[in-house]
Formats: structure tokens, sequence, C-alpha cells
């Protein structure tokens, strides 16, 4: 079901952002508040709740031995997967991942894929036979807008709070559990555009009303690993340019208070 | 992106199939090849072969997809499982998912959608041969195939990706630099309000060299532009003569 903002809902937002006002009084490069806890779940591997605002996600992650790809039988294996479950928002339903689900996981995929968060060397048990699995679940249990950064800084902190199960496994090579070898802290960026107007972190109204939006995803080097556009609008090239730039500062806010919450500084 | 550090990409300032950094791999493209379809266009980008048609505007099924004040663009990128050195399971997989929902994005911008209600204009991407840069291709395609089928846009949607090889930026990877490459930026770009409506990246890139690819990028896209307007122009004024012919003959 889709839901519908009552125009004059719309128009007010309009008119908001045209004052260069917010519904919630921020300025436009501003979070909501970020408040990441790390290991709520004992089962996990490794997991992390963000809540953004109203918006609540949940990454956990799992690890398991199994084969590697033939193309890489040196390196462990990563998949990321996102559910927007009924739970979150009247508009999802439930069923296997649709379009928005699939983008989400790939997007936050590629920027701990592309970013090398994870030294998957270092998870090759025996070459071309056996290399862990680690899968990354993204659960969103409240949708109230920017899922992209809520899931791209908790599977961060997640992936940061993951301890690697080699004790349960008899075939795991080393005995004892160890922390999952991080090499960069890759957070997102998500802007997006409405009218002329670029915002950091929208909320779901200001989602609703969008144009555009992109996603940026730096590491601690300020080198960007992944971008992704967004909806149906467009942007323009210099305003990318104007985001990328932008991004450096609010990422490198982001991962200080990831790296704060979990408590590691082994990168 | 891929890491393998034995494979070299780059020789002699030429990229190992000849290209120079900011070259194009050979595009060509044709409109109107299929019969059934109501527009179409046949792309062959270097060794990537893809075929691109449009259904409509025609009714919106499911109903409940309908958009009441105009049309809702649907592109389905599929890869024939034969496309790919190893068979490809066919049926869509995340990453064709993801990238039909970008296509359908960023063409939805240059069609006047508001002249039809209600209604579905599907736009079908099938990769026959893949080769690097599919995604770009098929919207390259889709495009021409969307002006061929008489849907009324505000310009065409020129695509083409850039990337970095070896620390160096380039355009149009090739199938071993994308395999191999450090960075990968495929851009959808509207040439006449000078708009960005595709943008992904994945690699390792810095605020320069992300500035440095996107220019290269762009050109290029203005450069497949021209090919794609010549193919149009190719199609009907061919059309236009053999009529003209045909009246001669005929001594009208």
């Amino acid at each position: 079901m889709k839901e519908i903002l009552s125009k004059i809902t719309k128009d007010y937002l309009y008119r908001l952002v045209k004052e260069g006002k917010r519904v919630d009084g921020r300025n436009m490069f501003e979070y909501r508040d970020i408040d990441i806890k790390a290991g709520e779940i004992e089962p996990a591997e490794g997991s992390a709740r963000v809540r953004l605002g109203d918006t609540d996600v949940y990454v956990g992650t799992k690890m398991d031995v199994g084969e590697p790809f033939p193309d890489t039988p040196e390196s462990g294996v990563l998949t990321t997967s996102a559910e927007l479950i009924p739970m979150a928002s009247p508009e999802y339903e439930s069923g296997p991942p649709g379009e928005d689900a699939t983008e989400l996981a790939r997007v936050v995929d590629r920027g701990v894929r592309e970013g090398e968060v994870v030294d998957t060397s270092e998870l090759c048990i025996e070459e071309g036979e056996k290399v862990w699995i680690l899968f990354i679940d993204i659960h969103v249990l409240d949708y109230d807008g920017n899922l992209f950064d809520a899931a791209g800084i908790g599977v961060m902190a997640a992936l940061m709070d993951t301890v690697v199960p080699a004790s349960k496994f008899d075939d795991a090579k080393k005995e004892e559990d160890y922390p999952l070898p991080i090499d960069h802290v890759v957070v997102p960026a998500t802007f997006t555009k409405i009218k002329d107007q670029i915002l950091l972190d929208s909320q779901l109204e200001e989602e609703k009303i969008a144009d555009a939006r992109l996603t940026v995803s730096l590491n601690e080097n300020d080198e960007i690993v992944a971008m992704q556009k967004g909806l149906r609008g467009v942007f323009d090239y210099e305003s990318t340019k104007e985001c990328i730039k932008k991004a450096k500062d609010i990422c490198s806010e982001t991962r200080e208070k990831v790296i704060e919450e979990v408590g590691r500084e082994n990168i | 992106m891929g890491s393998n550090k034995d494979i070299e990409l780059i020789e002699d300032g030429k990229r190992m199939d000849g290209r120079e950094f900011d070259e194009l791999r050979e595009i060509t493209i044709k409109a109107g090849v299929l019969k059934r379809a109501d527009g179409s266009a046949y792309l062959e980008w270097g060794k990537n072969k893809i075929m691109a048609a449009v259904y409509g505007p025609r009714e919106m099924h499911p109903r409940h997809a309908q958009e009441t004040r105009k049309a809702v663009v649907r592109a389905r990128y599929n890869m024939a499982a034969f496309s790919v050195p190893d068979r490809k399971r066919p049926g869509p997989d995340r990453r064709s998912i993801e990238i039909s929902k970008l296509v359908s994005e960023a063409l939805e911008k240059v069609v006047f959608t508001e002249k039809y209600p209600r209604s579905v204009i599907d736009v079908f991407i099938e990769v026959l041969q893949a080769s690097a840069g599919t995604r770009c291709g098929g919207l390259t395609a889709a495009s021409v195939a969307l002006a061929d089928a008489g849907i009324p846009m505000s310009d065409l949607v020129a695509s083409c990706a850039s990337g970095k090889i070896e620390g160096q930026v380039v355009l149009d990877l090739g199938k071993n630099e994308d395999n191999y490459g450090q960075a990968d930026v495929p851009v959808g770009y509207i040439p006449r309000s000078d708009d960005i409506c595709l943008l992904q990246m994945d690699g390792n890139l810095t605020e320069e060299e992300y500035e440095e690819a996107m220019d290269m990028a762009i050109e290029a896209c203005k450069e497949i532009h021209g090919i794609q307007r010549e193919a149009l122009r190719e199609r009907y004024s061919t059309e236009l003569k053999d009529e003209n012919e045909k009246d001669l003959a005929e001594g009208v």
C-alpha cells in the first residue's frame, strides 16, 4: 500500500524548503540524533542497533564455514541482505525482498566490499576449500526516512562488533574466537534533493517529496568507495561535487561516533 | 572491484586493447530493428551486444501500480543465460533488479510521462553478449528505442562509465579493466539540461579523481548522444527517402 501525502502537507514542506527550513528545525546538513548500540543481540556474531531519529534499524552478522567462490579461492565470502518488514511501515509488505530492499542491501554492500572494510584474505581457512562466510542482515523495524545511512552505519558498527566464532567450528584452524579483521571504517552520507535544495538525512516526509537521492560512502582517508544516485530526479554535476565535499566532515563525525560506541581501536 | 596485481592493464601509456585513456570502444546503434515492439534499438559497444525494446504507452497492470497523473516508465534489464562465460541462471537476480530500478528512474526524467496518465511504458533490455558496461549500453539503447517508439521526450539519455585502472582514470572500462580495475563510475547524462540521471560508483577514488572521471564520462556521453541521434536520423531519413522514391515511381 502506498501512503499518500496530503496536498496541504506537501505545500507546507515545499514552502519550508524554499525558506531554507526543515520540519524539525534542523540545519540542511545536520543529522537527527544518531544512537548506536553495538552487541545487543547475543546469538549474533556481531550486532548493532541504529536509531536515526525515529528510524530504527537492527543489523546482525552471522558466520559459517563454507566454500569460497572459484574466482577468489583465498578470500572469505561476504553477503548482505536487507528486509523491509511490514512492521516498519504500512507501505511494506511481506514476501521476498522487492527492489527497494534490494537497492538498499546492494548500496550498503558496495560500501563494505569496495571499501575493503573486512580483510577477507584473513577469512580464508584452506585455500580453495574452506573459508568463512560472513552474512550481514539488515532488519528495518521502524521506517522514518534515510534507511541508507541508518543501515550503513549499523553495518559498520556490527562488523566492528563481530567476533569470529572459531571455537564453535572444529575445522576453523584457530581454536579461540577472535575479532573480525577490519581494515577500514566506511560510513555513508545520504543527501536528498528537494526542488533545488540539497539536504542531509531526510526524515520520512522530506523523503516522500524528494526528487533525487545521492549516497556517498567514504573511508577514513576521505576516499570515495561507493556512490549511488537514486529516485527519479537528477543532480547536476556541480552539486555532486558539493555533496562529496560536505560528506567529508559529515562522515568523519559519524565514523567517530561508531568507533566510540564499539570501542575498538584496532584500525 | 577485483584486485589481481598480476594482471597488467596499462603498457607504454596505452590500454591493453590499444585504446587511449579517454577513448571509447566502438559503438554502433541501429534503431527500429524489431517488428512487434513499438520501438526498438540494437546496440553494439565493444563486445557488448544489447537489444532494447519499448511497448506502450499501454494500460498498466497490475492496476495498483498505476499513477493517476502520469505514466510509469518500467524498465527490465535482463541478461541472457548465454551472455557470459559461465551460464547465468535465468531470471532476475539482485544485480538486475537494482539495474532495472536505476534505469527506470533515469529514463523517466526525459519522458513526458504526464501525457499518459494511468499507463505504463515498458522498456525491455536484453543483454545478449556482455563485456563490461552493459547497464550503460542498455540505458543508451533504451533511450533510442523510446524515441523510435515515438514517445515524446525532452532528450535522449546517453550513458557511459569511467573508472580507474592502475591509478589512472580512464574512460569506458573493458572486461579486464572492469574485473581488475580500482573503480567504476557509470554515469547517465542528459545533455540538453546538463543533468545527471544515473550515477553509481564503486571502488576507490579521491575527490580529484572523481572529478576527472566525471569530466571524462560527461564528454563521452555527449559523443554517444551524437551516435544515438545519428541512429535515429539513419532510420527515419531512409524511410522518408523510400517513400519519396515510391511516390516518384508511382508518379504522384
